[in-house]
């Protein structure tokens, strides 16, 4: 444990120090211009109060990941595999609140939770981990155990431990030593008890009256501060995100601006941003994407990965380190490449290193009349919304409209024939325009096609698996078309056409509150006060994530059914 | 309780009399089990009889209409072209035509709706779905194998059908390799071992578990009721894992057509025709020796078929359905029905592995009852009625085989309800809306 706290320690000065540089550096045009407008236009706060009911959200991967290399250091090994998610309204966030755990995946959490536990108290590691010595290596220690299962379980359980949870930990690290003749034995036991514990592994809430909107509730300070901490961060609380929640700071509207400010200046915003695109964009799928290899053969498992890792870099670059406006990651011609990407883009990338060595990213820009610019064009989105075999106008025109313009496309009708599409033989339909369009011609299917096909036609200029192209079949693919009543030619002017699409803006902001709350947000008050912040402040996201963190909605919950309200607010407070 | 399931359970005598013999039941084997299973073939060591066992097949896309239906109905029947595969193993299977899905007018979402109507007999409404059939067969004849079940898929990642309450869905094994460490590696207890010690590891695992029950249960006082649902599926999980510490506490009883497979080498799993193959392969080899070893009494298998996709086509099987045109000579999509003839040449592979694992007299096909469902009969036009549905093996004798059932227009959810029954789920109906059922199909029972 040792190392974890000096860690946290030494991470929280870095932070305060960085959080300080950022101050100072950004754009203050931006920041003093537009946040007070920002904040004199905030509707009457009963107007937007929207209170949710509590939730019961299961850990994901990456935080069950990130919280583990938080507490015990990242060279800790998981060496298990997840339960799979689960995506209800467009994102695993709100799925998250509706998945249990089954047998299988009661195996692989017990599997990790030892693995972790053995390393913890691996003879390597114990003396940095654990503050404490036992009396005896070959027997239980009640203090030792207790220690060491305090400091762990506050970190684990984001709240500090009841006497009664405490006690039944140190029942388990002593039955554990005295089975096996080893202290470490049993603590390493009672420590993989916690790891998969349904405290640890799903974040449950509680609610306690709410002193600004009578009669109504809230989460107490450390179902807040773990809110804050997935939002912000995707990982659980640090200690000194616990210290202001046990000290009542986290239930006064400056203490938790404070920490919305420390933690929005920290590094580890980046992980919080890069989960909530990752959840967003449906990187998840890249799982069971499969190219064709004969046909894309430079389409490896690495480029694929690498093309995620570039999109997500594109993203965070333009984001957070330039404080960018949102829409711009449409047209951006700034990316980050490597020589297995370099390949499918068709750019020499020099890397120095030897065979072998893992890829290195290298800043790219591409020039101003390259039909390449903007995350459309980019492999992640031209790959993923595509078939193995082929590229697919109707896949990418569809994710496009429902993922970044939050527009519901419907199911097709039964009773279709699709033959035409797929007869590449015939002479008359060439390209995929030529062949979508005779099936259009069916008036059932017209309806949709109209919305979908042109904007994905646009991107016909990539391939399967991204590569740039002109021709199909030997006939120039055309790529015009318009987006809600804007005519473009390209794949560049449909970004440009994206990034001025009033939808694209309130999507994001629709998207990333659902994400934020585990629960799509259909206040319309409240989501207008958020358009208007977002577009206050340039269309930056950090920004609008404070706005969604420090707003009374973010913690407001409903009354619940009487029992489960006592229940919820009572036992908690009392043991604590 | 249903008529069956009470004839043979009703009577409390013969519960009496079967603990009289002692150890007769001390095998592991639910009394359910030891009372439905009169056709069995019995243990050589104990003259208890050998448990049923379930398994589904899940496999989308339907097949070509015209060209599946045999001509005639009852016992002796033909099978039509599509379903010449499946001769070896007539006698012990069932060809079941002519049921539908019913909609209800709710909107067809194609390739899901059919697959909730035949494995939770009803279209959910919102994510919490119910249980699937196997799900519940798994809680009266699972709860005391290492294994409550096994999910396997053959080039369809970890998707999976069998879901259980609360939204949590059993997710597919997708690689043998992994599939070989989690039955057979380190902490599998072989039956047969003439020594047996119980690991230390083990003892103190189950007392810590013991130590913290308390402190974990604590957390229902505190959620919703949806929220409590979501808990009782995971302690319920949890169970599963006290059950797999206390069998490695005992010594098995032998299981003399038990043998433990060779290793698995890794492979790859995506939804590549070559990959898939090969993997259906191995699966099958390790689930029969699974099934012989008592780690599990169900399995559920889903093939991947949306994804199929053969090495060098532009296609998946799933846009072959809806793109290939019919050939006008053939009379059907010739690409989507050589994907049909290679699924049902898994499917046959499948059932050569566990007809090949001798007990007795019998296999352990013939202790088992295995349903093939689809989500669409013809998938071409995605239609929901005049479904193929085939069964498999002899439930250990409670299963008839060898016939063509027709039942034109009554519900899918008709075998769901009968195949529960036969496991001893007390069920009287099954499904929701118009695939609610009360009728089973009698002509399958023996």
């Amino acid at each position: 444990m040792r190392s974890f706290l000096s860690r946290t320690a030494a991470m929280a000065l870095v932070f305060a120090a960085a959080g300080g540089l950022l101050a100072c550096s950004a754009d203050t045009s931006k920041q003093t211009a537009s946040a007070p407008a920002a904040k004199t236009t905030a509707v009457a706060k009963d107007a937007v109060y929207a209170p949710r009911q509590l939730t019961m959200r299961r850990l994901s991967g990456e935080q069950y990941q990130n919280v583990i290399h938080d507490v015990f250091g990242p060279t800790i090994e998981l060496g298990g595999r997840f339960e799979p998610d689960l995506r209800v309204n467009g994102l695993l966030a709100v799925g998250s609140g509706d998945v249990s755990i089954t047998a299988a995946g009661i195996e692989q959490y017990d599997l990790m939770a030892r693995r972790i536990a053995s390393q913890i108290v691996d003879e390597k590691r114990r003396d940095m981990m654990l503050r404490c010595k036992p009396a005896n290596v070959a027997a239980a220690d009640d203090a030792c155990a207790a220690q060491v299962m305090a400091r762990v379980g506050r970190i684990l359980y984001r709240r500090p431990l009841t006497q009664t949870e405490l006690q039944a930990y140190v029942t388990a690290a002593n039955v554990g030593a005295v089975k096996t003749k080893s202290f470490y034995s049993g603590l390493s036991l009672s420590l993989a008890a916690m790891l998969s514990s349904p405290k640890f592994l799903f974040r449950t809430e509680t609610a306690e009256p709410d002193p600004d909107h009578a009669g109504g509730w809230r989460l107490d300070a450390y179902s807040k501060a773990q809110q804050l901490s997935f939002f912000l961060w995707n990982s659980g609380p640090d200690q000194l995100l616990l210290d202001a929640a046990e000290s009542g700071k986290l239930n006064t509207k400056k203490g938790v601006a404070e920490q919305v400010e420390r933690m929005i200046a920290s590094p580890r915003l980046e992980e919080g941003v890069r989960a909530f695109f990752i959840d967003d964009f449906g990187f998840d799928q890249f799982e069971t994407l499969t190219k064709d290899t004969t046909l894309f053969p430079k389409f490896s498992a690495q480029a694929a990965a690498d093309a995620q890792e570039q999109t997500l870099r594109t993203v965070v670059d333009l984001l957070i380190k330039n404080k960018g406006d949102y829409r711009d990651i449409f047209t951006t011609k700034k990316t980050f490449i490597t020589q297995e990407l370099g390949a499918i883009y068709k750019i020499p990338v020099v890397d120095t290193l030897p065979n072998g060595a893992p890829d290195t990213w290298q800043a790219y820009q591409f020039p101003a009349d390259d039909p390449r610019g903007g995350i459309l064009t980019q492999v992640a989105f031209t790959a993923l919304h595509s078939p193995p075999g082929r590229g697919s106008p109707t896949l990418r025109g569809k994710a496009l409209r429902e993922v970044l313009l939050c527009q519901k496309v419907p199911a097709p009708p039964a009773n279709v024939k699709f033959d035409i599409v797929q007869d590449t033989n015939n002479p008359l339909y060439k390209t995929a325009r030529d062949r979508l369009n005779a099936h259009a011609t069916n008036p059932v299917c017209a309806g949709c096609h109209k919305i979908i096909d042109p904007i994905g036609l646009a991107l016909e200029n990539f391939d399967g698996a991204g590569a740039y192209r002109t021709t199909e079949q030997g006939a120039r693919i055309d790529t015009s078309g318009s987006l809600d009543g804007v005519n473009f030619t390209t794949a560049a002017e449909l970004g440009k056409a994206v990034h001025d699409n009033p939808n694209t803006p309130s999507c994001l902001v629709s998207r990333l509150s659902a994400y934020a709350l585990g629960r799509p947000v259909q206040e319309a008050a409240w989501l207008e006060d958020l358009n208007k912040r977002f577009a206050a402040y340039g269309y930056q996201v950090p920004a609008l994530m404070r706005e969604i963190a420090e707003s009374d909605n973010f913690f407001a919950v409903k009354p619940v059914e009487t029992k489960a309200a006592d229940a919820a607010a009572v036992p908690a407070k009392e043991a604590r | 309780m249903y008529d069956l399931v009470t004839k043979k359970l009703a009577s409390r005598r013969n519960i009496l009399r079967g603990t009289a013999y002692g150890a007769a039941f001390s095998v592991g084997v639910p009394f359910l089990d030891c009372f439905l299973d009169g056709h069995g073939t019995a243990l050589a060591a104990t003259g208890a009889a050998l448990p049923v066992c379930f398994g589904t097949w899940y496999q989308g896309l339907g097949f070509n209409p015209g060209r599946w239906i045999p001509s005639t109905v009852g016992a002796g029947f033909k099978n039509n072209v599509e379903l010449k595969v499946f001769d070896p193993f007539r006698d012990k299977m069932n060809v079941i035509s002519g049921t539908k899905y019913f909609l209800d007018g709710r909107p067809l979402e194609t390739h899901t709706t059919g697959w909730q109507i035949a494995s939770m007999g009803a279209i959910p409404v919102g994510v919490n779905t119910g249980p699937s059939l196997d799900s519940q067969i798994a809680d009266v004849i699972g709860t005391r194998t290492r294994f409550r079940s096994i999910e396997v898929s053959i080039g369809g990642g970890r998707q999976s059908f069998s879901k259980r309450a609360g939204s949590a869905t059993n997710p597919s094994e997708p690689s043998p390799a992994s599939l070989y460490t989690r039955i057979f590696g380190p902490e599998f207890k072989d039956p047969n071992a003439a020594a047996f010690t119980p690991d230390a590891m083990t003892v103190a695992r189950d007392s810590v578990l013991s130590a913290v029950k308390d402190e974990r249960r604590e957390l229902m006082k505190a959620v919703g009721a949806a929220d409590k649902a979501r808990l009782e599926e995971y302690f319920s999980s949890v169970r599963q894992l006290e059950n797999q510490l206390s069998l490695e506490m005992q010594k098995p009883d032998p299981l003399p057509a038990c043998t433990v497979p060779g290793t698995v080498e890794a492979t790859k799993d995506g939804p590549d025709v070559p990959d898939a193959e090969k993997n259906a392969k191995i699966f099958g080899r390790l689930m029969a020796h699974a099934l012989a070893c008592g780690q599990t009494r169900v399995v559920n298998v889903m093939l991947g078929s949306n994804g199929l996709h053969s090495v060098g086509s532009q296609q998946t099987w799933h846009s072959l359905t809806h793109e290939e045109p019919v050939d006008d000579k053939l009379g059907y999509q010739p690409e989507v029905t050589w994907f049909i003839n290679w699924a049902n040449a898994r499917f046959v592979e499948f059932l050569k592995e566990l007809d090949s694992v001798k007990e007795g007299q019998g296999t352990v096909l013939d202790r088992m009852a295995i349903l093939w469902q689809t989500d669409h009969s013809y998938a071409r036009t995605h239609t929901m009625d005049a479904l193929p549905i085939m069964t498999a093996g002899k439930a250990g004798g409670r299963l008839k085989t060898g016939m063509h059932i027709s039942l034109p227009g009554d519900p899918a959810t008709r075998l769901g309800l009968t195949m529960q029954q036969m496991m001893g789920v007390p069920l009287k109906t099954w499904g929701a809306l118009s695939n609610e059922t009360s009728k089973t199909v009698t002509e399958l029972l023996a």
